[in-house]
């Protein structure tokens, strides 16, 4: 799907397919997605629950429970060594080593039964082979790094002990304890008050631009986006509808659908109320996918072509800027003319 | 435009025992003309779904009173008054999942409170609900299904539907969006609108997405810790934002605009809300405020009209 990425990507995802049986059938959840991550950039992966977001870093980090998953397709290398089904690189798991995680609840992901120190020094112990002391005071300097307060008395407390945003700060602490090169953020603040996330996504920007890490950041809010992300990367229904550099994504939106997640968001770059143009109906049903696009059920601009034929290749509308929608064929850009034209607020 | 409903002084404590009260909402004083939305909005713990319920009666009030068109409403609710209030006042939850009862169909769910408070017949109850279905846009034969047949966003407009068919003046909204999809939540707010428009509602929208807030309401109030910090017109409070609280939060709205937010200054906020167990005299934001002066660690300040705009009320010493 993506024709000569440049070889600078740290982490490569090709043609990724992952599918779940459950009950009531085979669900596809991820239907062919490719992506890469560049060294010390953000990658922001937005869409709606249910579009395959999660699944698709999980299968990157071995995290889907085979069965009921099976990743039937596709690839994914991390510095030109395949990692999917496999995550171990020379007899080292890349968990935690090279791809730290944070998840969306950190109520749920930290044990309870454990001290926060031990927990972070944890990781060390088993991947460094550190002592469980030395482990324990290198926790203290990263909670410290986290910018936790009293990191030394913290570090003795237990995880009921936090607040959410401490806890995700904590959490943080333990996926980067072994200076991992890519950082996986699920959701990381969709729990957290405004307030809160403004100070953990300034937290993370700054370990970024301390340590170098590539970040992963799957989202659903466009504000988030525009003040994290480098790339971006749109799913719907297991697919990737749009990818590009925010300011292409966000100032030259090529999908109806990512025009249709702008319009139905307030904004508040002027006075003026803009309505809100809501996008009517819910994602088809993965168990038995569209023929065509995924999305003509909802798109405004549907056309016959869109619900016959499968859109098997993106079409690139500039360097790094791809969209998989038939609006873009050369046939149907003559007949739409001024469609996709620049929109406000571009500086590009 | 009169006055719809009026809280003055309202006070809600929740006692733990050992002398420990949770201060939840503390003399909260805020009245909303008729057919206004005022937004409400502040951090998780700020006490706002307390005070909606609390204003609503569905919880007893500690202290101060509500009045509803100038008639004070009773301190504690009897079987009888919330029999008589939920015709006018009505509530809209934020979670569409477990606020409805799954072993009822969504007929029985949105029917139930015609049942309760008209003589209409079964036949004519079903007419109505059928009618209320396809208003909030779904289909009159949905009714005999069940709440988990449905979407997270088909079931807000349930629970919108359930609240709006006994025609109520007054309308709490606790959240109704926040646990939807971007693009549904769109769906919803603008439902809200249409019906407000052609019912002429008044309503208590709570929420903690600002943006939303201004987009929907016509005032907003903002809380901190259980007591008020500044009212006024949405855009007046969002654009130009008087207590420094207001202006944290303003600056911590992550903004869908690139540009807006690499040029963003990093957030100046520390710290988290407090506990609001046994809180100390003084200004409650004073902990985290980059503006703090002696006198906020000491005195609670007022809520008080500007000088220059009496539509906009504030409670900070920087004003006094």
């Amino acid at each position: 799907m993506k024709p000569d990425a440049p070889s600078d990507a740290l982490l490569q995802v090709e043609d990724l397919h992952v599918e779940f049986d459950t009950y009531g059938g085979i669900v596809q959840a991820v239907r062919g997605v490719s992506f890469d991550v560049h060294p010390g950039k953000t990658l922001a992966i937005v869409g709606e629950s249910g579009c395959g977001k999660s699944v698709t870093v999980q299968s990157i980090m071995g995290l889907i429970p085979m069965p009921p998953g099976r990743i039937t397709r596709g690839s994914a290398s991390l510095k030109g060594i395949n990692i999917l089904n496999n995550t171990f690189i020379n007899g080292v798991d890349i968990r935690g080593n090279e791809i730290g995680m944070i998840f969306q609840d950190p109520m749920t992901s930290l044990n309870p039964t454990m001290t926060i120190g031990k927990q972070i020094g944890e990781t060390l112990t088993v991947h460094r082979g550190y002592t469980q002391k030395q482990a324990y005071a290198r926790a203290i300097e990263l909670l410290d790094m986290t910018r936790i307060p009293e990191a030394s008395k913290r570090a003795s407390q237990y995880p009921f002990e936090f607040s959410g945003g401490m806890l995700q700060r904590a959490m943080i602490a333990v996926a980067l304890a072994c200076e991992p090169s890519i950082l996986i953020a699920d959701e990381p603040t969709t729990a957290l008050d405004v307030t809160i996330q403004a100070q953990i996504l300034d937290l993370m920007k700054d370990l970024q631009s301390e340590t170098n890490m590539s970040i992963i950041l799957i989202t659903h809010d466009l504000g988030v986006v525009a003040r994290m992300a480098d790339d971006v990367l749109v799913m719907y229904a297991g697919q990737v509808v749009e990818s590009g550099s925010a300011a292409q994504i966000f100032y030259d939106s090529a999908h109806p659908y990512t025009l249709g997640l702008k319009t139905a968001m307030p904004s508040n770059t002027n006075e003026q109320v803009q309505k809100l143009t809501p996008i009517e109906g819910s994602p088809p049903d993965l168990f038995a996918p569209p023929l065509g696009c995924a999305y003509a059920a909802r798109c405004p601009h549907v056309m016959q072509v869109c619900r016959s034929q499968p859109i098997k290749q993106s079409f690139t509308l500039a360097d790094g800027h791809q969209s998989a929608c038939w609006l873009h064929h050369a046939q149907c850009e003559s007949t739409t003319p001024g469609l996709f034209k620049k929109q406000s607020g571009g500086q590009t | 435009m009169s006055v719809l409903i009026e809280s003055r002084g309202l006070t809600k404590h929740f006692d733990l025992g050992n002398r420990q009260i949770v201060h939840a909402v503390d003399d909260m004083s805020l009245a909303i003309q008729e057919q206004e939305i005022l937004g409400l909005v502040g951090e998780s713990g700020s006490g706002k779904s307390t005070y909606g319920k609390t204003l609503l009666g569905l919880l007893d009030k500690t202290r101060g009173e509500v009045s509803y068109k100038g008639k004070i409403l009773p301190a504690r609710y009897n079987s009888q008054d919330f029999y008589q209030q939920s015709k006018k006042m009505q509530m809209i939850f934020q979670d569409p999942y477990s606020s409805l009862n799954p072993r009822m169909t969504i007929g029985e769910v949105i029917g139930e409170g015609l049942k309760l408070h008209s003589e209409d017949s079964d036949a004519s109850i079903r007419d109505q609900v059928a009618t209320w279905l396809e208003r909030v846009g779904l289909h009159a034969d949905h009714m005999s299904r069940y709440p988990h047949e449905f979407s997270g966003g088909q079931r807000q407009r349930v629970g919108v539907a359930r609240a709006l068919i006994v025609e109520p003046e007054f309308v709490v909204c606790d959240e109704p969006i926040s646990a939807l999809d971007v693009s549904v939540q769109a769906q919803v707010v603008n439902l809200l609108g249409e019906l407000k428009a052609s019912l002429g509602l008044t309503l208590l929208f709570i929420a903690h997405d600002l943006s939303m807030v201004r987009y929907v309401s016509d005032r907003m109030a903002v809380m901190y810790l259980g007591s008020l910090v500044e009212t006024g017109p949405s855009d007046e409070v969002f654009f130009r934002p008087k207590h420094p609280y207001t202006e944290l939060l303003v600056q911590s709205n992550p903004e869908p605009d690139p540009d807006t937010e690499r040029h963003r200054e990093p957030v100046s906020i520390t710290g988290e809300i407090p506990s609001p167990v046994n809180i100390k005299p003084g200004c409650r934001f004073a902990g985290r405020c980059p503006k703090v002066m002696d006198i906020c660690r000491n005195t609670s300040p007022q809520l008080i009209a500007l000088e220059n705009d009496v539509q906009r009320h504030v409670a900070c010493h920087l004003y006094s």
